[in-house]
């Protein structure tokens, strides 16, 4: 622990990398994958073919997918942020569907009563409305992408991962011990932050429900 | 990537190196899984009989599941050192952790109808666990091995990193030469089996477990 310690800003600038590699691969994945959700649930027929496509990158193992990006992307950043995008990209999608599917019908029929188009449906009461369902996958996927762009430190992408590497590599086990409990404790702080922002949305959605049968 | 076959060549010019490798990243795969069941199993009975244990050890178990998998092998390396057994231990603590979490809601939430049934025709305490709950779970606790089984393919590539063995080193060893062919003779198989594990896993699913009890997959 030592290493850290003595060097906090090594120790700020290894954890900034590894938030933006992370951060960057949900955003776009975010991106890509809400409006394909959004698009899936209109054309259910689409639902099994890309869910399955994505089901099946998802069991490609991190390692095997940097190798393979190598080659197109080269070394450092780049494999780990396209690897993260496309595991991403299931449990968004999916929540997305399900965050959807889950929104009671008699609130769409309301709203399709009170004379809402289908584009101020979707933004103003599904997309609300299914918001939890949809930020426990980002929670999801945030929590595996910072695992795996621990890993990505071998492929030169930087972050945390690289005081484990450095540790095995100089034989150093209190630099490998120091980057296992910071690896940690950045994916724990990322689960119960983003599990609190579930749960505060979760309140918030059954509120006026709850008032209303009251 | 006109070569892009070309780690066909390098399997077929090294077959005993790749059997080795291959032969070694089943046995940390499959030994991780068969351990971890044998641990999990009886920890998620014991939580779902004592209500004390429940909250702790699903806590921990989450937790468990946060930490990354690099992280388990990294801290297992300062107490065992590197080599084959580490890597193997640090397999199993991850496989444990889904077959756990899965074997105990799926206990937890065996229908209490049913249960009392079987109370009700005279079970006794292990007849309705191996007779009634179990069976029950037994889509829940499949649908964990079958995460764990997966999983394990996959971090066994990690086992290279603390000189475990495995397909894993054929992806460091083409890192390090910048050698494609040997890289992908690494990657491609990896890929190949965690998705021939899924395959077969749900396959047995369908096959093992009983009929009125199928689920789809999550």
């Amino acid at each position: 622990m030592r290493t850290l310690a003595h060097d906090p800003g090594y120790a700020l600038l290894l954890t900034l990398q590894h938030v933006e590699i992370v951060g960057i691969a949900v955003l776009v994945a975010l991106l890509v994958g809400i409006p394909t959700g959004i698009g899936i649930v209109r054309l259910r027929w689409l639902e099994a073919p890309v869910v399955n496509t994505a089901s099946v990158l998802y069991t490609v193992p991190s390692l095997a997918l940097f190798a393979v990006l190598i080659p197109f992307t080269g070394l450092g950043p780049e494999p780990a942020v396209v690897a993260l995008i496309l595991y991403s990209l299931l449990v968004i999608i999916r929540n997305t569907i399900a965050g959807i599917d889950s929104v009671d019908p008699a609130m769409v029929d309301a709203a399709r009563g009170m004379g809402m188009t289908a584009a101020q449906r979707l933004v103003l009461v599904e997309l609300p409305l299914g918001l939890p369902v949809i930020v426990a996958g980002v929670r999801l996927a945030v929590v595996s992408g910072i695992g795996i762009a621990t890993i990505a430190a071998y492929v030169g992408a930087g972050g945390l991962g690289i005081l484990i590497f450095d540790g095995i590599r100089t034989l150093n086990p209190d630099r490998v011990v120091a980057g296992a409990l910071a690896t940690s404790a950045l994916a724990l702080l990322a689960d119960w932050g983003l599990l609190r922002l579930e749960k505060v949305l979760n309140r918030e959605r059954r509120r006026p429900v709850e008032a209303g049968m009251a | 990537m006109t070569d892009a076959l070309a780690f066909i060549g390098y399997i077929r010019d090294h077959p005993d190196q790749f059997r080795q490798l291959f032969l070694q990243h089943l046995e940390l795969t499959g030994v991780s899984v068969a351990v971890g069941l044998a641990i999990a199993l009886p920890l998620a009975v014991l939580a779902s009989r004592v209500e004390a244990l429940a909250k702790p050890m699903g806590w921990i178990s989450g937790v468990g599941q946060t930490i990354p998998s690099l992280a388990i092998l990294a801290l297992v390396l300062p107490w065992l050192g590197i080599g084959f057994v580490p890597a193997l231990v640090a397999l199993t603590v991850r496989a444990i952790l889904p077959i756990f979490l899965n074997a105990y809601i799926g206990i937890r939430d065996a229908d209490a109808a049913v249960i009392d049934a079987a109370r009700g025709m005279g079970a006794s305490d292990a007849q309705r666990l191996f007779l009634v709950e179990i069976p029950l779970a037994s889509p829940v606790i499949f649908a964990g091995v079958q995460t764990a089984l997966v999983q394990s393919v996959g971090t066994a590539t990690l086992a290279a990193f603390i000189g475990g063995g495995g397909l894993g080193d054929l992806i460091l060893q083409g890192l390090a030469l910048v050698d494609l062919p040997v890289l992908l003779a690494g990657a491609i198989p990896v890929a190949l089996l965690a998705m021939a594990a899924d395959l077969l896993m749900g396959g047995l699913r369908r096959f093992l477990v009983p009929a009125g009890l199928q689920v789809r997959s999550a």
